[in-house]
């Protein structure tokens, strides 16, 4: 009798706690998987399109039917190739994004080696003016950077594209802080065998900070690969050399409406990006944190 | 005579013009491409420029401020602004929605780093593969339709697309929006959280605070400085919507989901008007509203933050 009487008060002074703890544990999951839904759906959903065959009877409508094809084929992204010259708009991509990426890099470390590593007059200066380019309000550049590419004769070029996103902030700013972190000493003993600054750059400085310079790599080729509007007004007159971005949502106007074709192209173009992010995923979320801090 | 040698060691030749050298791409490219449209843009918002006289060839005209008293009497350019101050709704929803999300995965439980990289996806994916994504979710025959459909809240018969009617469009923008922008705030978030001290939250569980408490009086005063800066960055990517706007819904319908940014598009470069002078000018407007509501969100976490005390 007393031994029950004793063990009750203690079994149920520790199950609410551990029950409580476990059903916090469950609504934590419950929680993680409604916003996981929410965040990958439209991804799903459009891979099942996709892969469904489209003589295989069914609408992409008929839930939730739809969302488990049941005859699968690759037919769709063989079709959505061919039909549409898909390896255009692959290799415009490629192109500007390629160019993007060697100009960004180039530009950064070239002009972050000085801001880092040398005293000369107006250096605060010029580091202020280009740290301010984040917080100033652009609204209007992009109306007098279609002008000037037009006097240039850019306009309608992968180039005109290109020129004016690879000198930015975010570039310089990282790379100057990777070249802050590299020993003075290394440096001194390259000078004293007697390399040139240029030398000093590309054999020491660039192979030491690997990292940044892949982190800000990876950072441009998805903003690039992504970018939608800038691409889209400059070549707006030459719709050849436009970047998929910019051709699948014209696919999306011209066959209206083969979902499954669309959906296939949207697969393809969002491939590259989500392979690169995954397997730089930490790379990404590291830079993303060094923002704040 | 002291100084002269002093002044001269502190800036050798040789380092300034080399540096000059390695900076000169990026300082060419930056005048060009940005400094000079800034300072170019905002010229042009006082003239009249394009339509016919920039077909002929002819430079800007100066006209003052008449630019400015035609968009006040633009009833599209001030339901555009109107537009773009509703959409600010967007910010503190998604701000409190990353910082839960950012609470939700801070913890070292299987498969975290799974949901973090998950919830992060969707900023990684281009405006235009969003725009196909979402119109199938929205089309009157989509799953959102289906999942109110199922849940009988909407019956067959009354439903509709929510990118072609008046009154959804808008916030069916919006949602796209914040889709696209929770797991970069969650990021940031999570970077703030990762940085509170671990002997402040272990304190306070020693002194019996429940859970909600240390969230309310440690994780949130130590948050300050993050929270800032993501609203901060919020506030101007709101106002600043145009690619949801222009590959969802192009404005329409019936202008419901045209912002202030859609108009200095559309002004410039839809149609053939190339009215640049007025696009410049209302890109103006919208610049002016920025800074002052990143002002605005400075003082306002100044002087809540209890600094004073």
């Amino acid at each position: 009798m007393s031994l029950v009487g004793q063990a009750a008060p203690t079994r149920t002074a520790v199950r609410p706690r551990r029950g409580r703890k476990l059903g916090r544990l469950v609504l934590r999951y419950v929680l993680l998987l409604a916003v996981l839904i929410f965040a990958i759906f439209p991804f799903l959903w459009t891979l099942a399109i996709a892969l469904t065959d489209k003589h295989g009877g069914g609408s992409i409508y008929d839930f939730p039917a739809s969302l488990f094809p049941r005859a699968v084929t690759l037919r769709n992204f063989v079709e959505v190739y061919t039909t549409f010259s898909l390896g255009k708009y692959i290799w415009n991509s490629v192109s500007i994004t390629a160019m993007t990426i060697f100009g960004t890099l180039l530009v950064s470390a070239l002009a972050a080696y000085p801001l880092a590593r040398f005293r000369f007059p107006g250096k605060a200066l010029i580091f202020g003016v280009i740290i301010a380019t984040l917080v100033l309000p652009g609204e209007t550049t992009f109306i007098v950077n279609t002008l000037t590419l037009k006097h240039l004769g850019l306009l309608g070029t992968h180039l005109g594209v290109v020129l004016p996103t690879i000198a930015g902030a975010f570039g310089i700013f990282l790379m100057r802080q990777a070249f802050l972190g590299i020993p003075q000493a290394l440096i001194e003993a390259a000078r004293i065998d007697g390399a040139g600054e240029l030398t000093i750059l590309t054999r020491i400085m660039l192979p030491l900070s690997k990292p940044s310079l892949a982190a800000l790599g990876i950072f441009t080729l998805v903003g690039t690969w992504n970018a939608y509007f800038w691409p889209m007004l400059v070549l707006s007159a030459a719709p050849d050399k436009a970047p998929l971005s910019v051709a699948v949502l014209r696919l999306k106007g011209q066959f209206n409406y083969d979902p499954f074709n669309i959906a296939a192209g949207s697969i393809i173009m969002m491939l590259p990006v989500l392979l690169v992010f995954l397997s730089a995923q930490k790379l990404f979320m590291r830079g993303m944190e060094g923002a704040v801090k | 005579m002291i100084r002269a040698p002093r002044s001269k060691s502190r800036f050798s030749l040789r380092d300034t013009l080399m540096s000059y050298g390695f900076l000169a791409p990026a300082l060419i490219l930056l005048t060009l491409f940005t400094f000079y449209p800034l300072a170019y843009g905002s010229y042009l918002g006082f003239t009249e420029y394009g339509g016919a006289r920039f077909g002929q060839g002819l430079p800007p005209k100066w006209i003052g401020l008449e630019n400015f008293r035609t968009l006040l009497a633009d009833p599209l350019f001030l339901r555009s602004l109107v537009n773009s101050v509703k959409y600010l709704i967007v910010v503190p929803v998604l701000q409190l929605a990353s910082l839960a999300v950012a609470v939700l995965v801070n913890k070292n439980l299987p498969g975290m780093a799974f949901f973090r990289a998950a919830y992060y996806v969707p900023v990684v994916t281009s405006i235009s593969l969003a725009a196909v994504m979402w119109d199938w979710v929205y089309n009157k025959d989509g799953t959102l339709n289906w999942v109110l459909g199922a849940a009988h809240l909407l019956s067959r018969s009354s439903m509709f697309g929510w990118l072609n009617n008046e009154y959804s469009a808008f916030w069916a923008v919006m949602l796209v929006t914040f889709w696209r922008g929770f797991g970069y705030y969650m990021v940031l978030y999570l970077a703030g959280l990762q940085g509170i001290p671990q002997e402040l939250e272990e304190a306070a569980v020693l002194d019996g605070a429940s859970s909600w408490k240390r969230f309310w009086s440690i994780t949130v005063p130590m948050m300050k400085p993050t929270i800032l800066l993501c609203s901060l960055l919020s506030t101007i990517a709101a106002l600043r919507v145009l690619e949801e706007v222009l590959v969802l819904t192009n404005g329409g319908p019936l202008n419901s989901t045209y912002t202030a940014l859609m108009y200095v598009y559309s002004k410039a470069f839809q149609g053939f008007n190339f009215d640049y002078g007025l696009a410049s000018a209302a890109g103006l407007v919208v610049a002016a509203v920025a800074l002052l509501l990143s002002a605005v969100n400075f003082r306002l976490f100044r002087d809540s933050s209890g600094d004073s005390v």
